[in-house]
């Protein structure tokens, strides 16, 4: 019998996919770093670019530059078709229905505080409830504090079971039938645990509550189809996705976009200005006041293509093929605490040594070119319910390899011996 | 107990110089934190917390006869113990107004260690030099 005909294409594609070829379209990649070969480890708090996206934020600078939506000349036209297309660029990457429901934003913590004051400002009312779970960043947690403690919401949270990561949705119909709005991450920054947000959404739409996914670690990495998952908002960071800094996205269903009040004032976002009183623009540009980042999305689109021509499955696997084989080597040491779900889970791999600060690991790492993160990666309150002050972490991307692995967990070694 | 260390800053710049790199100049830090005295448990409160470092870092200063002070200080990380270690060959011992006068970045720029550590870090050593500076300044504002 023939394999089913989508586990064949994803066979075929991995197998096609030269990843060393691929790596070699980022330049950075080639730095040394105090004398050694750079080891980037470090994707989940920014991916590199490839030289493609470089050249495309040049040449639009060189060529196309201007301010959008206003000159009545050859450059704007040019500079807002280019903004325009790497709108509806979007749109295809998230399968979402159409260009408008696409706002362009700074990043995912402008797109999470833009629901939190637009959309959760107009419908919320003191004593509502503001569902999140344990293991959100600060950037989707923060932004509902602020707006709670503002109208004197209530913030309820979906338990993190334990070290494995997962969420405890055992109790979330009952946690869903108190709540207004749901906010959850697709993928966890410091677990690597992949939350089955489709199905969670699902239950949501049932309760009647809306929903927003922080996509900030999923849409490099995996396929994130907003129609499949359901969701009423999604918001995800360019600089996380190969993409520039300064620019990010948030997906918001058209129904809402329609009737929520604008976020900033400014340019751009009005149809009709008199002294006393304004008109605003329809969705997506109302949330868009002032100059947007016009070269942001452009590179944007640029690496939304770059992403698509590898095929985002292949992605992940390479993802987790490369997690897979550092938990291995890792769970080898004597006394490591390794965060996340054995199976099934991302690129990013926390962990914490029994006998070496995770500051110290990664200063000394860093000291033979091997680029990780130590601390509490935005998520104080989840290392507090964990009972550790900071944790390492590794996280993975497709221009990784496995020799670099490898240098990670002999570099690991060499700096334990200097630590115990 | 000034001198647990049994190390000078003298010596000590003349040993980061001796040492060929970053690498070894660290793990020579970390050595340093090894040898630094823990502080008890039950100084490890949020009173001598210092805050603005990425690592956990618990400051005492006590005084020590002759006006003199003993700082007391830990870490949950060794480089940063390293560094209390060098704080300590900088101000242990001293008055109040010596400790005021202390140029301490002086001395870490000739360590070269203004250079190496990274922003944050520097953030945190800034922070543990406030808090030693401000404990010297409310004891001659206060004489105990
Ligand atoms: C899960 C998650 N959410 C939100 C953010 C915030 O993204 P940004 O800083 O790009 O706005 C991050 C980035 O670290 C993240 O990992």
């Amino acid at each position: 019998m023939n394999p089913p005909a989508e586990t064949a294409n994803l066979a075929k594609r991995d197998e096609s996919v030269d990843w060393t070829a691929l790596r070699n379209e980022f330049p950075i990649l080639r730095e040394t770093v105090n004398g050694h070969p750079l080891v980037y480890l470090d994707n989940a708090a920014s991916s590199q670019k490839p030289q493609q996206v470089i050249d495309t934020v040049r040449r639009y600078y060189e060529h196309d530059n201007a301010n959008v939506h206003r000159g009545i000349h050859e450059l704007s036209n040019r500079a807002t078709e280019a903004y325009e297309g790497a709108r509806q660029r979007v749109a295809d990457y998230l399968n979402a229905g159409s260009p408008e429901e696409i706002i362009f934003t700074r990043g995912t913590t402008e797109g999470l505080n833009l629901v939190a004051n637009t959309w959760a400002l107009d419908n919320l009312r003191k004593g509502d409830t503001i569902l999140l779970t344990e293991m959100e960043h600060h950037s989707n947690l923060v932004p509902w504090q602020i707006l709670a403690n503002r109208i004197g919401a209530k913030l309820d949270f979906i338990e993190v079971t334990d070290d494995d990561g997962q969420l405890d949705l055992q109790w979330l119909d009952e946690q869903l039938a108190r709540a207004r709005l749901l906010s959850l991450t697709h993928i966890s920054n410091t677990m690597g645990t992949v939350n089955p947000v489709a199905e969670i959404c699902t239950h949501a739409r049932a309760a009647g509550v809306v929903t927003v996914v922080d996509a900030a670690q999923s849409a490099g990495h995996t396929t994130v189809d907003v129609q499949a998952i359901g969701c009423d908002f999604l918001a995800f960071s360019g600089h996380k996705t190969c993409g520039p800094t300064g620019i990010g996205v948030l997906y918001g269903r058209r129904e809402l976009l329609e009737a929520m009040p604008p976020y900033q004032g400014g340019g751009e976002m009005i149809l009709k200005v008199e002294y006393r009183d304004s008109t605003f623009n329809v969705a997506p540009q109302k949330f868009e006041a002032g100059t947007p980042n016009v070269a942001g999305a452009v590179g944007l689109h640029a690496a939304l293509d770059y992403l698509d021509a590898i095929g985002r499955e292949a992605i992940f696997e390479h993802d987790q093929r490369l997690a897979k084989r550092a938990c291995e080597r890792l769970a080898e040491i004597d006394g490591i605490r390794l965060f996340g779900p054995s199976e099934d889970r991302s690129g990013v791999v926390s962990f914490v040594l029994p006998d070496a600060h995770a500051l110290d690991l990664a200063t000394m790492a860093d000291q033979k070119g091997v680029a990780l993160r130590a601390g509490h990666h935005c998520n104080q309150p989840l290392l507090a319910k964990l009972g550790v002050a900071a944790t390492a972490r590794a996280s993975f991307y497709f221009y990784n390899t496995e020799a670099e692995v490898d240098r990670f967990i002999e570099v690991l070694h060499d700096v334990r011996k200097l630590l115990v | 107990m000034a001198n647990f260390l049994d190390t000078t800053v003298d010596d000590l710049i003349e040993n980061f110089e001796f040492l060929g790199d970053w690498e070894e100049r660290f793990a020579y830090l970390i050595e340093l934190g090894k040898k630094l005295p823990p502080l008890d448990e039950s100084e490890m409160v949020e009173d001598n917390r210092v805050h603005g470092c990425q690592a956990m870092v618990w400051l005492k200063m006590l005084p020590a006869g002759d006006s003199t002070f003993e700082i007391h200080a830990d870490s949950d990380a060794f480089i940063v113990k390293g560094l209390i270690a060098v704080l300590l060959m900088i101000h242990n011992g001293k008055t109040a107004a010596q400790i005021l006068e202390d140029d301490g970045t002086a001395i870490f720029a000739r360590l070269g260690l203004d250079r190496h550590l990274s922003p944050t870090r520097r953030n945190g050593l800034h922070s543990m030099v406030s808090r030693i500076k401000a404990l010297a300044a409310a004891s001659v504002a206060q004489p105990a």
